[in-house]
């Protein structure tokens, strides 16, 4: 009835639920195929179970469930909030949700049995490509309406994220998933051999630079100063660091093929680029973190903030890794170790975890009539948790990666090899254990945060926020 | 080895990266100089959403000069090395440069080591526990992921350690084995047999290494082997080491001796593939790994693991 004095907050609360779910499901995966390195029984010798097919189930899961529901949710909400009006059309809005998570139901089925396109991180076959092309347009077409009836005339820093992330996905998900259909559940790439490769990593980096770092972002730019009551440290800065960011992103994407039939020149660039994308990268933690200048003490009491802001320091300190270890002469240390999996964990538990976490911490209680959630205590629990998880996996991680890249490349004196992959496959049995303990009290925290979420929402009402009138200097 | 297939592509290329990274670094410099409205203590008078406010707090110095770091080793970095379209860079290096140079020096380096080995008979390699020691290291990084680390095979890959080959054991055989490959091809028979001939022939199999069998099968076994087999296996069923066709009066199986598996065996065939080594291992390599081969099935050489 009041449709049109309200934000649309049913969507936002659909997204804001299913996050949670989501980040379960793919944390739980995650643990189970941490397991099976150390155990390899568990996969029960059951085709579906096994590691290949549960691996890109995880990365899916916690990538595009998770991460994926956590940018509707918040982008939807900031984007209202931001430009103080409803979104654009509630029934599109509707269809990307049912959508999506048609989209993830699809993947959970398909991978387990075996379809993929074997591309990593674009796993999907072409039918489920074309829902998320579907889905993703119409993601857009409701975002960016809803930016063109906003009531305020600039638009606000966390917009601008949001908006480069959704162009930018589209544009990579399109190019990268051209595929020829052969069967209903079988394609094959449009693009073969060395390019194939280059366009599967210009995807799969500005998946990392996009999805993973826009987007998250824009949820930053948000929820950070909401939390902390301080303005954003430098407009300047999100400026600069801004338009620095998307565009030299782009470039970094042959930093996944060194050493390879890539053409020289295309590796340089992508190295060259990967390190100028360090002060860029480095621009939105600064301003995350200086917004709390000022308001330090608010960190000892309010655990949001700490999420938000330990997320901001694992942000700089993967993306001081990465520039790194796109530099050729590490990158030949570091290529198809583990260290690269606690690069990426240290961004995904580290980063997009905690900072996903602490924006539906604001905003679940603000979804349901309250303030806050049912118990500080457990927030609190959950970072500590939390955090704990992810300095073992990280920490695990890297000495895994560091010592199987010595030994893969350690000669005897008559020049053979020192020694086996298998050695190394030994040698690293330990630190998955670690790893395996840092990832259950990862999904801990997880749990935690399931039951303080049931008790915020149970007894609750679902609530609309009134639409607000711009303020004076805005109008 | 240029990759393009115009020049055009060369100055495009060198230009877009030229233009991009210099244009990061001008980007960076109007916007550190050029002053804008707010300040530290100010907001720049935007208000979104109650109470979103931006400071205009100027760029970090430090900040700035990371990036300007960052964009002058760029364009050095791109000077020096290949990047600017077929633009070979200053120090001419090349991914495929560095390989040859370092397999090069690897030679260099390690050549006399195999060099002494190269001209001994492998019998007498075989108990030589310098070339062993590499024989087994080329082995385990090469050979143990099909053959076990042990040498004691896996279905389907032969067990090295039991003196019983394939197609022969002699120093010479093995050297060969290793360097050109083997495929070890069993036609699939189900089509032309049938399932009731198939299961005939491979009660024949198992009575001719003793086993337990229906006789009546056999007998009939007898005929359809004599007609189908024997060209490879031979009349008694020895096999032919020539062509690598198994024997069949002994007790070990490459791919299990149960009835289920030698009517799997016959039915769909098989396809047993060696690798030829000589493109990834050097003459010299082969040499020692084909003693240490030999020395695991002539136990009077040294002990070969450990």
């Amino acid at each position: 009835m009041q449709a049109e004095n309200t934000y649309n907050y049913r969507v936002v609360r659909q997204f804001a639920i299913m996050t949670v779910v989501w980040g379960v499901v793919g944390m739980l995966v995650g643990v189970v195929i941490a397991s099976q390195l150390i155990w390899p029984a568990l996969n029960f010798d059951t085709p579906w179970l096994t590691y290949s097919r549960l691996r890109p189930l995880h990365t899916n899961a916690v990538i595009f469930a998770f991460g994926g529901c956590a940018l509707f949710a918040t982008s939807y909400y900031v984007v209202q909030r931001t430009c103080h009006t409803r979104l654009f059309s509630d029934k599109l809005a509707a269809f990307t949700f049912w959508g999506w998570q048609l989209v993830i139901v699809a993947a959970a089925i398909t991978l387990p049995l075996g379809i993929t396109t074997s591309k990593e991180y674009a796993e999907l076959e072409w039918p489920i490509d074309l829902l998320i092309a579907v889905v993703w347009v119409a993601y857009a077409i409701v975002f960016f309406g809803t930016i063109a009836k906003r009531k305020v005339k600039h638009i606000y820093v966390a917009n601008w994220f949001y908006g480069a992330f959704i162009l930018t996905i589209a544009i990579l998900h399109i190019v990268n998933s051209a595929e020829i259909p052969v069967t209903f559940w079988k394609s094959y790439s449009l693009y073969a051999g060395a390019q194939d490769a280059m366009v599967e990593w210009w995807y799969g980096h500005n998946a990392v630079g996009f999805f993973l770092t826009a987007g998250f972002l824009g949820m930053m730019y948000y929820f950070v100063p909401k939390q902390a009551g301080r303005p954003v440290y430098s407009y300047r800065l999100s400026v600069v660091h801004f338009w620095a960011l998307i565009f030299t992103y782009m470039w970094a994407g042959p930093h996944h093929l060194h050493y390879t039939a890539l053409p020289d020149w295309v590796q340089s660039l992508g190295m060259v680029f990967s390190l100028i994308l360090l002060a860029p990268s480095w621009g939105g933690m600064i301003n995350g973190i200086m917004t709390l200048s000022g308001a330090w003490h608010k960190l000892r009491e309010d655990p949001i903030l700490k999420f938000l802001i330990v997320s901001l320091s694992f942000y700089g300190m993967s993306t001081f890794e990465g520039p790194m270890m796109s530099i050729k002469t590490v990158n030949a240390l570091s290529h198809y170790t583990d260290w690269t999996i606690g690069h990426v964990h240290s961004g995904a538990l580290g980063w997009v975890g905690l900072v996903s976490i602490g924006s539906m911490y604001y905003l679940i209680p603000r979804l349901f009539g309250r303030t806050e959630m049912h118990s500080t205590r457990l927030i609190n629990a959950h970072f500590w948790i939390a955090t704990v998880g992810i300095v073992l996996y990280i920490a695990a991680m890297w000495v895994a990666g560091v010592m199987e890249g010595l030994m893969w490349r350690a000669v005897s004196p008559d020049g053979t090899l020192a020694y086996t992959f298998i050695e190394s496959v030994k040698a690293a049995y330990p630190f998955y254990g670690i790893r395996l303990l840092g990832g259950l009290l990862y999904l801990s925290g997880m749990l935690v945060m399931v039951y303080n979420v049931a008790k915020t929402v149970s007894g609750s009402r679902a609530v609309d926020a009134p639409i607000l009138v711009p303020a004076v200097a805005h109008a | 080895m240029s990759q393009f297939t115009s020049r055009f592509w060369d100055f495009y290329i060198a230009i877009v990266v030229i233009v991009s990274i210099v244009g990061c670094g001008v980007f960076l410099r109007l916007q550190s100089t050029r002053e804008v409205a707010g300040s530290q203590t100010q907001t720049t008078g935007h208000t979104w959403d109650e109470d979103l406010g931006e400071y205009n707090n100027p760029l970090p110095r430090w900040w700035m000069w990371l990036f300007y770091i960052t964009i002058a080793f760029g364009l050095a970095y791109l000077a020096l090395y290949p990047g600017l379209g077929s633009y070979k860079g200053l120090l001419g290096w090349s991914e495929v440069g560095q390989y040859r140079d370092e397999e090069q020096r690897a030679a260099a380096k390690y050549g006399p080591i195999y060099d002494r080995f190269a001209k001994q008979d492998i019998v007498a390699l075989a108990k030589n526990p310098d070339a062993l020691a590499i024989g087994q290291k080329v082995f385990l990084n090469n050979c143990a992921q099909c053959h076990a680390s042990d040498g004691g095979g896996a279905r389907g890959f032969p067990n090295l350690t039991d003196n019983d080959w394939l197609y022969g054991g002699a120093p010479e055989t093995i050297e060969a084995t290793i360097t050109n490959g083997r495929g070890g091809v069993m036609p699939p028979w189900g089509p032309v047999l049938g399932d009731e001939k198939v299961k005939d022939v491979a009660h024949y199999v198992m009575s001719l290494s003793g086993q337990a069998h229906d006789s009546i099968r056999a007998a009939r076994g007898a005929e359809v082997f004599k007609q189908n087999c024997v060209a490879c296996h031979g009349a008694d069923g020895k096999g032919n080491q020539q062509i690598g066709a198994p024997n069949l009066i002994d007790k070990t199986w490459l791919y299990g001796g149960s009835e289920a598996t030698i009517v799997e065996t016959i039915t769909k065939g098989r396809n047993g593939h060696m690798p030829a080594w000589k493109d990834i291992l050097t003459p010299a390599q082969i040499h020692l790994v084909a003693a240490y081969v030999y020395s695991l099935s002539h136990p009077a050489g040294p002990p070969a693991t450990q």
